[in-house]
Formats: structure tokens, sequence, C-alpha cells
């Protein structure tokens, strides 16, 4: 059926909608972000969830304070090396399906403190981004744009078939290793599976 | 607790022993946000160094530009003309108008409220946020002093917009104060609780209004004479029990003084130059020597201490955090209280772990 002859049914008040969509509709509508936040940029998560920006607008005003109840965790700050291991083992505590936004320079990569000995150059070395808000800090705007792009994407996900979500395909882990304190560094200092060091090519 | 509590305020870690529900024990564990600010700051020029300053308390960006500007002047022996006096004056003043409130609100989500305290504050941080942000260009991560003066002009709407703002907030404040102050399950919860007495507040060099909850009059402001503040008439509130329900009056009742300050700040800004024109911000190389700048931030005795070897970048930096100071009596005024106190207690305390572990 077309577009058209969907949108006249939709008119005549005959509502036409596959599992999927609904499925994801339900759930792109009602996300439950984890009440956490590291640094600076939590300050302005906490700016969008209050009146001028109101982040209730997309159902995605329950910040939940434990991670068995949330489905989105906002890396919101500067992941420290002593905090690294902390936020993956939160993250390993959220159910499937779960996602998560880095905001800002520092959970992208390190940020203005990128030179610190101390500070990770981006949480993607450990747990899988979804979505990137630049920034130092991103405006409230911004993350109400990253969480808009967020359900566009859930939207998009498949139940199904080849391109199946990826929380459905049980080859996909939903836990993902715990770095130690290693003498000099967090060991391993990347997840292996998640990100490699890009190589500089050199030439002789 | 924590580092990942919903009341720590951050990426605080207490470890705590209890005895039922009393805490016979309290330890604070740091660094869960440790940033290298200090090291950074070294090995950067001076100008370089400002927006960091911005990045240690989050919420108070102007007042760490001043303190640490007044630092560099010190060491370059600057003089910052009147007007510029002035404006960091105001500036100063409406950041405090920005923690204050929203510490409140912070303090009443640590009390158990859902939220409601903390969307009015949030409503007049955002007023201010938008004053700020025409002026500097960012809203939270001002980076609008510079050493020698500010780094723009306000245009007369800003002022006027200032001003009005600064006239309304007084309703605010008892719109505030009506639905928080008299509140049963506050007093109950507050009066009491968390006592510090003057002497062990003195002791542990805490400052700001902390101390002064507990009597001590001893404001940076009035004592230490910085900037302008000798020219304008105001009070400084004084607790007399240092529990934590004073520290929560001594918030309110210094944004009412902050309201006097700034309507005489606006009444008196004179015309005129707004940066020294012996300041130099690139290139800026002091003299060997050493300096400390401090001031009265909205937590406390804010100071920087910078030591130069005549190099583009100061040879040692070092921040002195209120906030972190002001910790390390945390275990004191729990002992004897519930866990669920141990959060107001705090709470009343005002941290910003940017500033704790830098
Ligand atoms: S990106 Fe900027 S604002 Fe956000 S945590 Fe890092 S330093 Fe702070």
């Amino acid at each position: 059926m077309s577009d058209a002859e969907r949108e006249d049914l939709r008119r005549h008040g005959i509502l036409l909608t596959s599992l999927e969509e609904l499925y994801n509709w339900g759930r792109s509508n009602s996300i439950w972000p984890l009440q956490f936040g590291l640094a600076c940029c939590a300050i302005e998560m906490i700016a969008a969830a209050t009146a001028r920006f109101d982040i209730a607008r997309f159902g995605a005003e329950i910040f939940r304070p434990s991670p068995r109840q949330a489905d989105l965790m906002i890396v919101s700050g500067t992941v420290t090396k002593k905090m690294a291991p902390l936020v993956v083992r939160l993250w390993n505590q959220m159910p499937e399906p779960k996602y998560c936004i880095a905001m800002g320079a520092c959970a992208i990569s390190g940020g203005p403190f990128k030179q610190g000995y101390n500070v990770l150059k981006g949480i993607d070395r450990f747990i899988p981004v979804d979505i990137y808000i630049p920034g130092c800090p991103p405006r409230p705007e911004a993350l109400l744009h990253g969480l808009t792009q967020l359900q566009e994407k859930i939207k998009a996900e498949r139940l199904a078939g080849p391109d199946t979500a990826r929380h459905l395909r049980p080859e996909n882990p939903g836990e993902f290793p715990i770095p130690d304190y290693g003498a000099h560094d967090l060991q391993p200092p990347n997840n292996p599976a998640l990100f490699s060091p890009p190589s500089l090519p050199r030439k002789p | 607790m924590g580092p990942q509590h919903p009341s720590t305020h951050g990426v605080f870690r207490m470890i705590v022993t209890l005895d039922g529900e009393r805490i016979v024990k309290l330890k604070p564990v740091f660094g869960y946000l440790h940033r290298n600010h200090e090291k950074i700051a070294e090995s950067t020029s001076y100008l370089a160094s400002m927006p960091y300053t911005d990045r240690l308390d989050y919420l108070c960006s102007m007042t760490n530009n001043w303190a640490y500007a007044l630092a560099v002047e010190k060491l370059g022996g600057l003089t910052v003309p009147d007007r510029a006096q002035y404006l960091r004056v105001i500036m100063a003043e409406l950041t405090r108008l920005v923690n204050h409130s929203c510490l409140v609100g912070f303090l009443f989500n640590d009390l158990g409220t859902s939220f409601t305290p903390l969307l009015y504050a949030f409503r007049e941080r955002e007023k201010i946020l938008d004053l700020f942000e025409a002026l500097s260009g960012s809203r939270m991560m001002c980076n609008y002093q510079r050493f020698g003066g500010c780094r723009v002009d306000p245009s007369p709407e800003w002022l006027a917009a200032a001003k009005a703002l600064v006239d309304n907030f007084p309703r605010f404040l008892d719109e505030y104060e009506t639905m928080l102050t008299g509140n049963e399950i506050m007093l109950a919860r507050t009066q009491g609780v968390g006592r510090l007495s003057a002497a062990d507040a003195i002791n542990a060099g805490i400052t700001g209004p902390i101390l002064r909850a507990s009597g001590v009059d001893y404001d940076l402001r009035k004592v230490d004479g910085t900037g302008f503040y000798p020219r304008f008439d105001f009070r400084v509130p004084l607790g007399a029990h240092g529990d934590t329900y004073d520290r929560y009056m001594m918030r309110i009742l210094e944004m009412r003084e902050s309201v006097k300050i700034l309507q005489q700040a606006f009444r008196d800004l004179p015309a005129g130059p707004i940066m020294d024109p012996k300041a130099k911000l690139r290139g800026f190389r002091p003299k060997a020597g050493e300096a400390y700048g401090r001031l009265e931030g909205p937590k406390g005795e804010l100071g920087f201490y910078l030591v130069s070897d005549g190099s583009p970048n100061p040879y040692r930096y070092r921040v002195r955090p209120p906030s972190l100071i002001n910790l390390t009596l945390l275990e004191d005024m729990c002992l004897g209280h519930t866990i669920a106190d141990s959060v107001v207690i705090l709470g009343s305390i005002d941290i910003v772990l940017g500033e704790v572990d830098r």
C-alpha cells in the first residue's frame, strides 16, 4: 500500500500499522535516561529537564536513579580513568535495548582536558555510543536535538530480517569488559572490539 | 555511597559505616573528576588558562575568572579601570544569585521534594544566563574577565535588562521563601542537623556561607576589600547555630544582600575604559615572582596562587578551592545522624566536584 493510500485510510479513522512500527513508536517516545552526571555538562543536562527546555515534551523526563530502570545513558561530562570502569559497570547493569549519548567534548574525546594523564579520551573506547553531541558544554537544545536523532534511530530499527537491530541479534554482547586500574593506565586501554587507535602510516 | 548516586552532587563517594541507621564513621573519597587543571595550566600561557578556570566550578565561571585575573594582575602589576571594577562586581553578584538559588533547589531535592524548588531556581538561572550569553556568547562558560579588565563593554540595553532582572529578583525570593522557609518537613529535617561549631569551622579553614552560618563574621568582601566592595553598602548575614537550617537561611539572606549590591552598582556604574592599556593578553610575560589572588566566591574563599619564572606560562599554579576545604569536616558534621541526614548535610555544604578534584 502506498503512503497516500495509508494517509487516506487514516483520515477515515483506520490505522494500519505493523507491530514493528508500533513497538518502535512506543519505545522511542518513552526513553528513560539514567540520572547520572559527571561534570559541567551534567548541569546543562539538568537544565534540559527544567521548565524552559522541558525534555518531558519528548517523553524522556523520567531520569532514573538506578541503571536497572533506564534505557539511555547520557555520558555528560569528563570521564576520568578512575571513573571509567564505573561507567562501564553502570552500562552493563542497564537492560537491553539500551542506548548511549556522548554529551560534550569531554565524553567524546577528552575535550579541553585531553592532555590530562587521568582523562579518558572518549567513552567510545569502552562502550558503544549511538549519538555524539559536540560542544563544551552543548546547549540544552543540542541535547534535545541529540535525543530526537536517537528517536529517529530507534524508529528505524528492524525487528527481523538481515538488518535486525543490534540488541536482537544473539551474537552481540550486551555487557562489555570492565577495565582494571593497571600500573600506568587502564587495562586494557580500550575495548579492541569497539575501538582501535588510528595507526599513522609513516613514509620511510 | 556514590560515585554514581543521585544525591552526592556529582562523582563523589562516601564510605559510610553505620550502626543501625546512625553514622559512626564516614570517609570521603575524592578524585573521580581529577582533570589535571593545575598541570595543564602550567604548560599553557596565562591567557589560555582562563577558559579552564570556567570549568573549575561550573556554576560560577565569572567569579573563577575574576579570582584568577586578580592573581595575574598582582603578578603583572596591572591596574583595573573603574568601570571594569564595577562590571566585575555586577558579574560576581549575578553569579552568586545563580549559585545560591541553584544550591537551594538542589538542597530540597536532597530533602526529597521531587524537583519543584529546582524548577523555580533554574527558571531564574536561565534569565541570568541569558544576560551572560548576550554579553559573552556562552551560557555557562562565560570566560568574560581578562587580566587588566573585562572583555566586552555591555550595551545600555544590556544594562537596562540586567537592572530590570535584579529589581524583580526579590519577588522571586519572596515566592521561594513562602514555599520553602516555613515548611514543616524542612524545619524538622534541618534544624539541629549537622551542627558545626565556630571554633571547628575556623580551625578547619572553612570559609564562605558555611563559616558565617556558624556565626563567624568573616567575609572577604569586607575583610579584604577586593575590587570595589568597600564602596558598597551591604550587610554580612550571620547564623547562630551552625546547623543545616542556618546554612540554608544564609544563602537566602546573601541573595537579598547581593540584590542591594547590584542595585548600587547599576546606579553608580561610571563611564570609561574597561581594560588597562598596559595589559597584554597574548605573549604576556610577567616578571619572576609570586602572587596570590583571592576572592569571596559564592562558596567561600577562592584563591589562585601563581609563581612566575618570567616565561609565558606559570611555573607553579595552584587553586585554593573552597568546596574541597569545606568538605573536610563532613564526617564531624554527620556523626550520630542518620544516613538520610548525611545527604542533606552534604547538600548544604555546596560542593562542585570540578573544583574539589580539579
Ligand atoms: S565538554 Fe566542556 S562543559 Fe562538558 S564536561 Fe567537558 S569541560 Fe565540562
